[in-house]
């Protein structure tokens, strides 16, 4: 016994010795990069009056580098898909919300929802925008979710599908059509691009808000037959 | 500039002590905290980054992939998780069989 503890604390010394190198040599890679680098700053800035957008940060991630956003709807998408696949969770226990609980997310949950409106549409030349507005309304989702509140049957088949895919699939409408009619794919001429912006975001911000909510659950909205 | 070597050593510090915690824990929940803390060092780092420029604006390129990067950390989180409360229905267990006989 004493002689797998005294392994135990070896390796616990070797490792920590071994951290403190990677550490020190991240340390020192951080160090030594340059003060003033050649990023692509500048790009962005040149070509911010053809993005239609005057956030820099909304014009990468949804006019320069759309694509990356595409694909990482993607990754949102396949990992509800995962989660669902996996089948959920057997012994999900539910108690009731206390009164605070209760209360409080009634109060809060309009508020969130007008939140990531003002931030969705903020985002076009401020801080804000399709992540953050989600992020707000996928824990608007979380808290209605911890309160006992479920979707009915109403939504939970067919339109919560159609929410769950809005934002990846415009996106891909909107890349593939402006390819059709002679662009690049994702390549929004610069007089559309503002309007094509922004409504990807909503329908991006509504996704990413469903699917954050529909992750917390974990299990797959079950359709109950009518009674 | 000092402030900005600062919030990226941070990074870099916080990225190790998730390395750390990720190696010497055994509980898969530790496991997936440990991964996380690592990304959060990650993010900082960017963002500290971005701001390197003496006078320019912060780039935004590294921003943008901050935001895409948490949002991608999350949805892995809960397909970690599922996965953790899987392998716990399945085996009674919060820890992965090290392949030594019991």
């Amino acid at each position: 016994m004493t002689d797998n503890q005294q392994t135990g604390k070896a390796f616990r010394l070797l490792l920590v010795l071994l951290l403190s190198a990677i550490a020190g040599w991240l340390a020192y890679a951080v160090l030594a990069l340059s003060s003033s680098p050649a990023g692509l700053g500048e790009q962005v800035v040149t070509h911010l009056d053809t993005s239609g957008v005057g956030n820099p940060v909304t014009a990468v991630l949804l006019n320069f580098r759309g694509y990356d956003t595409l694909l990482e709807m993607a990754v949102l998408l396949v990992a509800l898909l995962g989660v669902w696949s996996l089948g959920g969770i057997a012994d999900y226990r539910e108690s009731p919300p206390g009164p605070v609980l209760d209360t409080l997310s009634r109060l809060l949950v309009p508020v969130l929802i007008l939140v990531a409106a003002y931030l969705l549409w903020v985002g076009a030349d401020a801080p804000g925008g399709a992540f953050q507005a989600g992020s707000v309304l996928g824990a608007a989702g979380v808290l209605l979710l911890l309160s006992g509140w479920r979707l009915g049957n109403r939504f939970a088949g067919l339109l919560l599908r159609a929410v769950l895919v809005l934002g990846l699939g415009l996106f891909v409408i909107a890349g593939t059509g402006l390819f059709l009619i002679g662009g690049a794919f994702l390549e929004y001429p610069p007089s559309l691009a503002g309007g094509l912006i922004l409504l990807i975001e909503a329908a991006a911000t509504m996704t990413i808000g469903a699917t954050l909510a529909a992750l917390f659950l974990g299990n797959r909205p079950r359709v109950e037959p009518d009674k | 500039m000092s402030y900005i070597i600062l919030y990226a050593l941070l990074g870099v510090g916080l990225f190790v002590l998730g390395l750390y915690a990720l190696i010497i824990h055994a509980h898969l929940l530790r496991k997936i905290l440990a991964i996380n803390v690592m990304g959060t060092g990650v993010f900082l780092v960017l963002v500290a980054l971005a701001a390197r420029h003496q006078d320019a604006p912060p780039d935004p390129v590294p921003h943008a992939m901050v935001i895409t990067g948490i949002v991608v950390a999350v949805s892995a989180t809960a397909l970690a998780l599922i996965l953790m409360l899987k392998v716990y229905a399945a085996t009674g267990k919060t820890e992965l069989h090290d392949g030594k006989p019991d």
